[in-house]
């Protein structure tokens, strides 16, 4: 608890830091430390293989074969089906003072514009569930044009810009003060002795109030046929493998991560490792570098799972500042008392007001 | 620590790199499909909107992707949040009906609301993933879940207003039963039970809003101060709406004030609201949403005046302003719901209040 010692020890169950979010939520006995992921997105080399081990291990079921021509990107979103996900960005632009190989070859657009044209009309949908349905598949087909033997951009001799790819594995934020859980009706939802939240899949009766409720887009009901697909219709993401480091293993991801892109390990000793490697990055000319996550006097009291970004939180599909819904909550259910009350008088006023009839 | 300006406009970008717009940011598609929807609604001016005011922001977005997921939710949702303000209006008029002596009045409430209740229940139920886990939502009290403090208002409510409306239809028994125990029990239990359930009632109407608000949905969410308003308005325009409907003019002077007041107060508030919320309202005035809400507001200013200056005198003139006042309620409750989904599923509804936040915040220096 080094960086929060001059905390008091029970904080704000609803927002702003919190020393130790499982004894907030009564485990008293037997403390844990606090796990959680830091996910060093500078030395992902996006080979996706935390995506396929979590689907291993977790058993989590097919999230639908779908080309989604962003990138390298083709399972979409964060979702039910879909714990980890790998982004990828592709940007004009140095990566510190790397050189990407690139000057002198031909310039010109992107292949992949028409690709990406393709995948917008079917990403901007109505597909909420996008990972889990291959309505993506059903996308009208798209003309990329004769092939022909000039290489793409070469009769324009422009100049090559600069070139970075940028990779991130996406995964549930373990948030300090967690919307998901604070909104759940059933208690699936819980905070476990290691800080970290978990869906108990046989509680949740898949009333879907998670789903609006999480700032970042993770927590979604899993679509798929009635009595076939494991936990259709319940409410499902990343457990941080609850299973595995309860016997002292590490998650799956983390596990497989072959770059130590995914690192696994108490927050606090997280944190300090991150901002090494950020001042590391800072010192070595990439400028970019910060931390997205790990300050816990932000909207929703630290990330228990926490990155270092190369660029903007929304190049990544980030939100830049996101708050925990509930830290409004008491104001709600105030306004609201207000009003219900305004209706019993206005309702009093009516039948005490005005003659008969 | 300073990025690269690599945000894609609105407008997109003023440079000639092809590449670039579907590479890091909003594709080309969805730029000049919002472009395109603002234009239009600021030529459908005359109508003069506060936000089209708001200058052009620009976001970076991945891929122009939902940076939320909007809610699984479907149609159930939102005509639950009209069948349980129809409910909780219609048990607050059937309270006063019975202790004033308006029997039809009464009726209309007792009957409107065990409807209300019941149609409520079945899409609450529905719209479950698991419905057959619905009995989970007992088994905690949570007052950080809008939804376990609802179930539990409803639960509270709907055993009372099943009673009242029971003793309302006691006349249906089996001669044998309406005269002997059960009958005289149901007689005796009918106005206790109505004023409680009318008692309960408000809290039903009112929650409602608090479910919608306490969510990462920005539409919802920047509503909360005066989404509990525009409810119980609503909830109360379209129960005085139903008793003007069904009960003759003589007993409805109560239940034409109610609704007069909900509407005014719908309509007052929405407005508001809207100005209160910046580039979050923008969804209300969009697509569907905007369709219906521009709905909403006709139908329930129409039946407002309909209800001063009409309903009064004819029956005809009062069941067609409390026709229009029911549909205005329904329209709200859809637009409010479909304006949140719609800003669930753009990035920019997220990114940009948040950066203005940010940048607020930086220069409060804090």
């Amino acid at each position: 608890m080094t960086a929060l010692d001059g905390l008091p020890p029970e904080g704000h169950s609803l927002y702003g830091p919190l020393a130790d979010p499982a004894h907030d939520a009564g485990w008293v006995q037997d403390p844990q430390p606090r796990k959680g992921f830091f996910t060093d997105t500078s030395v992902c080399i996006g080979c996706k293989a935390c995506e396929v081990a979590c689907k291993e291990w977790n058993a989590v079921p097919d999230d639908g074969m779908n080309f989604l021509g962003s990138s390298y990107d083709n399972s979409g979103a964060l979702g039910a089906s879909t714990w980890r996900h790998v982004k990828f960005i592709e940007q004009p632009k140095s990566l510190g003072r790397q050189d990407a190989g690139m000057a002198g070859t031909p310039a010109g657009p992107a292949a992949s514009d028409v690709l990406n044209r393709t995948s917008e009309s079917a990403l901007l949908g109505d597909l909420t569930t996008l990972g889990t349905t291959n309505e993506v598949a059903l996308a009208p087909p798209v003309d990329l044009g004769m092939p022909s033997t000039v290489l793409p951009g070469q009769q324009d001799g422009a100049q090559r810009t600069d070139f970075r790819w940028l990779m991130e594995s996406d995964v549930c934020k373990h948030c300090t003060h967690a919307a998901c859980l604070d909104v759940c009706p059933t208690g699936a939802l819980f905070r476990t002795e290691f800080g970290t939240v978990v869906v108990q899949d046989d509680v949740c009766n898949g009333c879907g109030y998670c789903v609006p409720a999480c700032p970042f887009g993770v927590i979604d009901r899993r679509i798929g046929e009635k009595g076939v697909t494991k936990n259709e219709g319940v409410a499902q993401k990343c457990t941080l493998c609850y299973d595995r480091i309860g016997d002292g293993l590490e998650p799956a991801c983390a596990k497989a991560c072959p770059t130590k892109s995914i690192q696994y390990g108490d927050v606090d000793e997280l944190r300090e490792r991150a901002q090494k490697r950020v001042d590391a990055l800072h010192a070595s000319g990439v400028h970019d570098a910060r931390l997205y996550g790990e300050n816990m006097h932000d909207g929703v009291g630290g990330l228990g799972a926490f990155f270092l970004l190369l660029d903007e939180p929304e190049v990544y599909g980030l939100p830049p500042d996101p708050v925990v819904t509930t830290k409004d909550l008491p104001a709600m259910w105030k306004r609201a008392g207000l009003a219900a009350v305004g209706m019993l008088a206005g309702a009093v006023v009516v039948f005490a007001s005005g003659s008969r009839g | 620590m300073t990025a690269e300006p690599n945000a894609v406009t609105r407008e997109g970008q003023p440079e000639h790199r092809p590449g670039e717009q579907a590479l890091t940011g909003q594709p080309p598609a969805a730029q000049a499909g919002r472009a395109g929807g603002r234009r239009k609604g600021g030529r459908k001016g005359g109508r003069r909107d506060e936000h089209v005011m708001v200058p052009d922001a620009t976001f970076t977005s991945y891929y122009g992707r939902p940076i939320l997921k909007a809610s699984p939710w479907e149609k159930d949702i939102p005509a639950y949040l009209f069948m349980g303000g129809l409910a909780a209006g219609s048990s607050l008029l059937a309270a006063g009906g019975d202790l004033t002596g308006r029997p039809a009045l009464r009726r209309t409430g007792r009957l409107g609301a065990i409807t209300g209740l019941s149609l409520s229940m079945v899409a609450l139920v529905h719209d479950l993933g698991r419905p057959a886990r619905f009995i989970n939502m007992l088994r905690v009290a949570k007052p950080t879940s809008p939804m376990s403090v609802g179930t539990w208002i409803l639960t509270a409510y709907g055993p009372f207003a099943g009673l009242a409306a029971a003793s309302e239809l006691r006349g249906l028994l089996p001669r044998a039963l309406r005269c002997g125990l059960p009958g005289a029990l149901l007689q005796l239990a009918g106005r206790p039970a109505g004023i409680v359930a009318a008692g309960i009632a408000p809290a039903v109407a009112g929650y409602t809003a608090v479910l919608l608000s306490d969510t990462a949905t920005p539409t919802w969410h920047d509503a909360h101060g005066h989404l509990p308003f525009v409810f119980v308005g609503s909830a109360s325009a379209a129960a005085g709406g139903l008793a003007m409907l069904a009960a003759p003019v003589a007993q409805t002077g109560p239940a034409r004030r109610l609704a007069l007041g909900g509407a005014v107060l719908e309509l007052v508030v929405e407005r508001q609201m809207e100005r209160a919320m910046g580039i979050t309202a923008e969804p209300l005035h969009q697509g569907t949403a905007g369709r219906l809400m521009r709905a909403s507001k006709l139908l329930t200013a129409a039946g407002a005046a309909g209800t001063a200056l009409l309903a009064g005198r004819s029956r005809p003139g009062a069941a067609l302003a409390g026709a229009a006042l029911l549909l205005g309620s329904v329209c709200t409750r859809f637009g409010v719901f479909e304006a949140g989904q719609a800003s669930a599923k753009d990035p920019r509804y997220v990114v940009v209040p948040q950066r203005e936040r940010l940048a607020a915040r930086a220069a409060a220096g804090s």
